[in-house]
């Protein structure tokens, strides 16, 4: 038992770190678009497109993380799909992400008052100017705050990846514990950039939400 | 789903033309992803009887069972622990000490914003290197119950001020304003969102099978990885039998947090905060 950062142990440290942030930030672009996706869906006047987002989302929500990257992983190369590690992982965590997202927006849309589209509509606003000048914009406000611990949580739900196999903060965490450093050393370090990384994504949705926010 | 939208106007017949049109195309398109992905799975050996047939056996059905028991077991250990925490951290966050309310943030932020599975790892290697049910279940008492306490104390919070500046000017002490006043007014109106935070417990009890507790998806791998068919090793089925499990027991939890927050909306107190 050394110190901890010895024998090129910093750059294990830092990849893990590195492939964290490249996961998380991954997954959280495929999980807004699906989210957007399925949000559209499940707002839309077609009752099969409504169907199918809500069955869609009622089962990944209820999937836990952990069963999802074990379906991955271990059933899409049985039937004929192969990816390495990260591309399964960033798989799992969208699909749950996602799935998180379209609640959210949704019930954004909803919360906009439908007095406020008809207002829009009676003033002779056409049906892309009424939704993009009326109705998202007071949605995505109100999405802001719930959004942000969604994104928060996504960089903690990432680390279930080091356990299928990728190489990234939980799994240096693992290997250190293996070589047998001190457990809590190891915590302290994988903790505190964790904190950091939620503490990053907090900043720029305190940003996004002063940069949006208005006197009402 | 009532008629008006605030995205669209209520259809008119050219509309709901257009909108059986769309529902007929999408339906097929649907129609053709369901048939796609069976066909793939069927391609690939994955409904052969011979799939199928180890869960006929007594011993696999037994190892589910008791796979599910011990889910049901870490699940239960940890709900009770996290909301006993959960009220400790809320009753320190809302104390009128500074200390104590400054150790209690502390301690509410640095758990919520840890991974879950990083603490149960660490707690399992350094605590409780025996006894994986016990990290897992205090991994879990931890970081819900942080997440609890949020919970609660924006419950109590949200009870109209007045209420409590009624019941400090009745001559109440803070206890007693807290235990006869705000207590029972936030419960209604955080009970959801508990058992909201509940179902995440219960599904984060499958990061057990990282630190080897024997729950049901541990069970679900082990049977998977050790039962050999002529058609190969059965993860899917396997995983499809779990999944099934893990949705209807968080569907259940959820339509009981459904069913308290519909009894609850009756008379004027209609807060519902959204589940975290």
């Amino acid at each position: 038992m050394g110190r901890l950062f010895e024998n090129g142990n910093l750059e294990l440290f830092r990849d893990g770190f590195l492939q964290t942030v490249e996961l998380s930030a991954l997954s959280a672009l495929f999980a807004l678009l699906l989210g957007t996706l399925l949000a559209a869906f499940r707002v839309s006047p077609v009752p099969v497109l409504r169907v199918f987002g809500t069955v869609w989302v009622n089962t990944f929500r209820n999937t836990p993380l952990t069963v999802l990257f074990f379906a991955v992983v271990f059933g899409l190369p049985r039937l004929g799909v192969h990816f390495d590690n990260f591309t399964f992982a960033v798989i799992a965590l969208s699909a749950y992400t996602g799935s998180f997202v379209c609640e959210v927006l949704r019930s954004g849309i909803n919360t906009v008052q439908v007095g406020q589209a008809e207002a829009a509509r009676s003033l002779g606003m056409t049906f892309s100017q009424t939704l993009t000048q009326v109705v998202l914009p007071q949605a995505a406000r109100t999405v802001l705050g719930p959004m942000s611990s969604v994104f928060i949580a996504l960089p903690r739900n990432s680390a279930i990846a080091g356990a299928f196999s990728v190489s990234e903060l939980y799994h240096f965490q693992q290997t250190m514990t293996d070589l047998g450093y001190g457990i809590f050393l190891i915590f302290f370090w994988v903790a505190l950039a964790y904190l950091f990384l939620s503490a990053c994504v907090a900043l720029i949705f305190r940003f996004l939400e002063t940069r949006l926010a208005v006197a009402r | 789903m009532s008629g008006s939208s605030v995205l669209y106007d209520v259809p008119g017949p050219r509309a709901k033309a257009r909108n059986l049109i769309l529902g007929v195309l999408a339906g097929a398109g649907l129609l053709g992803l369901l048939w796609y992905v069976y066909r793939s799975l069927a391609d690939a050996n994955q409904f052969t009887a011979a799939m199928w047939d180890p869960f006929q056996y007594k011993v696999a059905q037994e190892k589910i069972l008791t796979g599910l028991l011990d889910t049901l077991k870490a699940f239960a250990t940890a709900a009770v622990l996290s909301l006993i925490l959960g009220a400790l951290l809320a009753a320190g966050r809302l104390s009128d000490h500074k200390p104590v309310r400054t150790v209690c943030t502390a301690i509410v932020q640095f758990f919520r914003a840890m991974p879950l599975l990083i603490m149960i790892f660490a707690l399992y290697q350094s605590l409780f290197t025996t006894s994986p049910f016990w990290g897992l279940v205090i991994g879990l008492a931890l970081y819900n119950g942080a997440v609890q306490a949020e919970i609660i104390r924006s419950g109590i919070n949200a009870v109209p001020r007045g209420q409590g500046e009624a019941a400090f000017a009745l001559g109440l002490r803070k206890t007693q304003v807290m235990g006869t006043v705000l207590v029972p007014q936030a419960v209604r109106s955080m009970l959801p969102a508990i058992i909201g935070q509940l179902v995440v417990t219960l599904k984060d009890t499958s990061l057990g099978f990282v630190i080897t507790y024997p729950e049901l998806l541990y069970v679900g791998k082990l049977i998977a990885g050790t039962t050999a068919t002529p058609d190969g090793y059965p993860y899917i089925p396997v995983t499809i039998i779990i999944g099934a499990i893990y949705i209807t027991l968080c569907l259940l939890l959820t339509a009981l947090a459904k069913w308290i927050e519909g009894r609850s909306r009756r008379g004027a107190n209609r807060r519902t905060p959204a589940a975290a």
